[in-house]
């Protein structure tokens, strides 16, 4: 096994393209030293991106905010201006693991293990995330909502790293909010999550909505029907108990130790409704 | 022997709460546990587990694995010899598979290699040939006479015919006239639990390091909660006398009762003997679970009748315990202790053990009874809700006390059940308001206790200093205890003793550390090792004094003259003593060694608040409350810790902990991740009351206390989790899935 620690993208990129084995980016480790250890994988080569100019670095660009792929967990809760605007997103990753894995763990390899039960993904789909991609072709921008591709999977290409996550700008009365369902308190695995972005006019009506279901289907799920249920609305008792009943009709769970079909569909739905009570609060709407 | 009993007195030392010898060690790192011995050689161990729940091993061929370069020895089965008693077998068994696997993680090959990353690559190169077999790992599928047999050849006589060949013992226990009692009911209910097995989950995992010279000596480091028992079942497993064999315990990170037998160190021995140089094991969580002792899963069917102002007029139990794929005794003590806080004209228990395709159970805090009394206090409970009767006045006017005759047989002392229920009654948790989808759930528990064979020696340092050498590994804090009793019998301060556990070549046989023993069996040893030793200092005083020994006593760490005849000299002091004792006839120690009687039983009562998310099933523990009798407090802070640690274990096997089996008949959760024990922030405070009622069979009135509190919080949770959803619960753990889907079921009855 190599170990390498590139100081650009470039020659991070070059790297991957070069190792015929199977290899692996390592930011925070938490999912990659723990997969290791059990034996899971075994990679031949292992880039680490954390020398890379700028990836450790939030920074302001129209308005919105640009993520670094291996900005730790725990400097996302402790950006004041971010926590405001984006206080779904931030509670999402602060979720993950211990405080010891807060100061390791990325969003970007949240997103990038590919688990249906990612907490931070349901909230970066809900906010519209955008990953920047740099790889063999040069420099793409693609929406969170594509990447994941099932348990384990991505669509990124060999070769592909996602440097960084593009959290756009937030309009007045907006707000967004993550939950998720875990039998403990913390150290643990989502069952079913929910996620809800909402931007309000001046009389509290919703004019956009966003709803991303998490570990209910093999990827991530933007609940459409749910987001349109939403819209128009005040979040009235009514409308959240509709919203919660188009998520769970298009939830495709599966029955295993940690939940069943039937619970997981009827959590998400319950979840989706207090994550949009939340998020109405925040965008200082009615409920 | 009135010198044994127990007599009030003023404690000077024992009751203070003070800093735990071993304190600094552990929070600094510095702490010996079992990975961290090492020795010049030294390999390392590895070991190759079945994928199959059963499987007959056809052939294991290891010629590969032997040709890689580090890999110095390999054992199978065929490397252990014969044994004569059963229960060694059955762990000679358990460690390394014969003819068959019998679950899911037993082990059937182990390797030494010169690396650990030698020895994992050397096992992808063992093969193994298996014939898989039916299997079966539920208790009700293994009682059917159509059923896979884990091991043929196992029923006792005991069992009634007609059962499946899996069912290997029955017990039964009991008195007085059921049909009457019965029917001397206004209301009876019959009902039907099942609880999971659970792990007991010790943060380290089982390691050890094993040295066997070529002429047949050898050492053995390990962590255990008995050194002896190692030493003799080892011992027994590789043909060699107990003397050849040397074994120290090393500092432990938890047992519970899951370190009182051996899993690795026979295995590490065998590759130790046949590679001629060290090994050391060290167990991964996964080849924790999957293969060390979880607890028994039951199923039981509990019938109690009771008149509508709350007098049980009858009770019934009948247990089905499955402790794996080996016979278990468990199921005697879960009958034994299922109704043991109730005074009862007519009771009946019966149990009977399964074997199914699981590891082999062993011993998890009060091994037996949690999962007996929950289904008793359980029905308990719905009685008192079905008469609308408070339910700690309903156990108050059920409660044994001293004169009753248990329903195991026994005619109870002077015990403290009655004294917990009314302190549980007088706190004001029992009168504080609840919320909406709130509950609060009581359950009463007990524990036997036990003494048992115990050797302790105490020297006298020339400094005026004591070293108290016992043999039992400290799992509570019992250095410190042991520690507080001899500087309270000796008369000096507490920083003036250290307590060591030794080696089992270095003091007499010790039982193992369990049943709630160390502190009533070895204190009760240690004081009286300590007046041993008085006695040799008032003789040392006398001789400087020229005085008759029986003209003097002990008196606040001080030889004295008994009394204005024996003559006038100021008090000799235990530092003076020993600072002489080269000259008045050399080093002065004392030392007892009892098959220790007397333990005397244990009561708990506990209060548990929870609230109850009726969209999720997720349930939320708002507040607990333990009520225990302790007999005295030796260190007030270990037995509140004991107290806190057995309500958070049983509110985790009452919650979330599970073994979970595919159809494959493999551990679906091998790892803290979804084997759930609670986190800290799942618990509120567990709330501590200690009732010091003094145990008559210790002299300071010392009764054992680390097991009784894992007993009542499977039932104070279950209860409460009924009250605040309106549905009896009858099925552990109560995983939101299970709780929300009984809510879900009864409220389509109700509307219906």
């Amino acid at each position: 096994m190599r170990y390498l620690a590139p100081r650009t993208a470039d020659d991070a990129v070059a790297a991957l393209l070069a190792e015929k084995g199977p290899t692996r980016i390592l930011a925070g480790g938490t999912d990659v030293l723990v997969q290791m250890r059990s034996g899971a994988v075994e990679p031949d080569l292992i880039v680490d991106i954390k020398r890379i100019p700028g990836l450790d670095r939030i920074t302001r660009e129209d308005g919105g905010w640009r993520i670094g792929a291996a900005v730790p967990n725990a400097a996302l809760g402790e950006d004041r201006d971010l926590r405001a605007s984006w206080a779904g997103v931030v509670e999402a990753a602060n979720l993950i693991g211990s405080t010891q894995v807060q100061g390791r763990a990325t969003m970007v390899g949240n997103l990038c293990n590919g688990s249906p039960a990612a907490d931070s993904v349901p909230a970066l789909v809900a906010a519209e995330a955008v990953a920047r991609i740099h790889g063999p072709d040069g420099t793409r921008d693609c929406p969170v909502a594509e990447i994941p591709a099932g348990p384990g999977k991505t669509t990124l290409k060999k070769g592909e790293i996602v440097t960084s996550l593009f959290l756009p700008a937030r309009p007045r009365r907006s707000g967004d909010a993550y939950l998720r369902f875990i039998p403990r308190t913390e150290m643990d695995i989502a069952v079913a999550s929910a996620a809800v972005s909402v931007e309000l006019d001046a009389h509290g009506r919703i004019v956009r909505a966003r709803v991303a279901l998490g570990a209910v289907a093999p990827t991530v799920l933007v609940a459409e029907e749910a987001a349109a249920i939403l819209t128009g609305t005040q979040g009235e008792d009514d409308v959240l108990e509709r919203m919660a009943e188009a998520c769970r009709a298009i939830c495709r769970p599966i029955d295993d130790k940690r939940g069943t079909v039937e619970f997981r569909r009827s959590v998400a739905g319950t979840l989706a409704k207090r994550a949009a009570r939340i998020a109405l609060q925040r965008a200082g709407g009615q409920s | 022997m009135s010198f044994d009993e127990y007599h009030r007195r003023e404690f000077r030392q024992v009751g203070r709460r003070v800093p735990r010898p071993d304190g600094v060690d552990k929070v600094t790192g510095r702490a010996l546990y079992g990975a961290d011995m090492t020795a010049p050689g030294m390999l390392w161990g590895a070991i190759l587990r079945s994928p199959h729940a059963h499987a007959r091993i056809r052939s294991i061929d290891v010629s590969e694995a032997l040709k890689l370069d580090g890999v110095k020895a390999i054992v199978t089965g065929a490397d252990f010899g014969e044994v004569e008693d059963e229960s060694i077998r059955d762990i000679r068994d358990n460690c390394m598979a014969r003819d068959k696997v019998l679950y899911d993680g037993h082990a059937v090959a182990a390797l030494a290699a010169s690396d650990p990353r030698v020895a994992r690559k050397a096992l992808k190169l063992i093969r193994v040939e298996y014939e898989v077999l039916p299997h079966v790992t539920e208790l009700e599928d293994a009682m059917k006479p159509d059923a896979p047999v884990v091991q043929e050849g196992r029923v006792q006589e005991t069992v009634p015919p007609g059962m499946s060949a899996n069912v290997t013992s029955y017990c039964e226990f009991g008195h007085g006239d059921l049909e009457a009692g019965f029917a001397a009911a206004d209301h009876i209910v019959e009902r039907e639990f099942r609880t999971a097995a659970t792990h007991q989950g010790y943060i380290e995992p089982h390691a050890c390091l094993a040295a066997v010279t070529a002429d047949g000596k050898a050492d053995l480091w390990c962590c255990t909660q008995g050194q002896y028992m190692v030493r003799s079942v080892c011992a027994a497993i590789m043909g060699m006398e107990a003397s050849q064999l040397r074994v120290t315990a090393s500092e432990i990170g938890g047992g519970f009762g899951g370190k009182t037998t051996v899993f690795i160190e026979p295995v590490a021995l065998m590759l130790s003997k046949k590679a001629g140089r060290p090994v050391k094991i060290v167990m991964s969580r996964e080849e924790v679970f999957r293969a060390t002792g979880p607890t028994v899963h039951s199923r039981s069917r509990i019938r109690i009748g009771m008149t509508r102002d709350g007098r049980i007029t009858a009770a019934e139990a009948r247990l089905y315990y499955s402790g794996g794929a080996f016979p278990c005794g468990t199921v005697e003590m879960g009958a034994q202790a299922a109704f043991a806080c109730y005074d009862l004209q007519a009771v009946r228990s019966q149990g009977w053990n399964v074997l199914t395709n699981r590891p082999k159970e062993a011993a998890y805090r009060a091994p037996g009874a949690p999962v007996a009394i929950y289904a008793v206090e359980s029905v308990v409970d719905e009685l008192c809700q079905h008469f609308g009767l408070d339910p700690l006045e309903v156990r108050l006017k059920n409660a044994a006390r001293k004169g009753t005759k248990s329903s195991y047989g026994p005619t109870f002392p002077d015990i403290g059940l009655v004294a917990t229920l009314e302190a549980a009654k007088a706190h004001p948790h029992y009168a504080a308001p609840l919320g909406p989808n709130q509950g609060r759930g009581i359950s009463c528990g007990f524990w036997f206790n036990f003494g048992g064979n115990t050797c302790v020696t105490l020297n006298i340092n020339p400094d005026g200093t004591v070293s108290v050498t016992e043999g039992n590994p400290d799992i509570g804090g019992s250095r410190a205890s042991i520690s507080l009793m001899a500087a309270e019998e000796l008369g000096i301060p507490y920083d003036r003793v250290r307590t060591i556990v030794a080696d089992t070549a270095s003091l007499g046989y010790n039982d193992v550390t369990d049943g709630s023993r160390v502190t009533f069996a070895v204190g009760l040893a240690t004081i009286k090792a300590a007046r041993a030793a008085i006695r040799v200092m008032c003789e040392r005083a006398a001789r400087i004094w020229g005085i008759d020994p029986e003209a003097v006593e002990w008196k606040d760490g001080a030889a004295v003259p008994a009394g204005p005849n024996a003559g006038k000299f100021p008090p000799m002091t235990l530092a003076e003593i020993a600072a002489n004792s080269f000259r008045t006839g050399g080093p002065i120690a004392g030392h007892h060694e009892v098959n220790a009687d007397g333990a005397g039983v244990s009561f708990g009562v506990h209060i548990c608040d929870v609230e109850v998310d009726p969209e999720t099933g997720a349930t939320r523990v708002l507040r607990y409350t333990v009520f225990q009798d302790a007999g005295k407090a030796v260190h007030p802070d270990y037995v509140e810790g004991q107290m806190q640690g057995g309500a958070a274990q049983g509110i985790g096997w009452a919650l979330n902990e599970e073994y979970i089996y595919g159809a494959d008949g493999r551990l679906q959760n091998p790892g803290f991740l979804d084997y759930r024990v609670p986190v800290a922030s799942d618990l509120p405070p567990i709330e501590p009351v200690i009732l010091e009622i003094p145990n008559p069979g210790h002299p300071y009135g010392v009764r054992g206390v680390g097991e009784t509190g894992i007993v009542p919080p499977l039932a104070a949770v279950s209860n409460a989790v009924s009250r605040a959803t309106g549905v009896r619960m009858t099925e552990l753990p109560l995983s939101p899935p299970r709780v929300l889907a009984a809510i879900r079921r009864s409220r389509a009855t109700d509307g219906a």
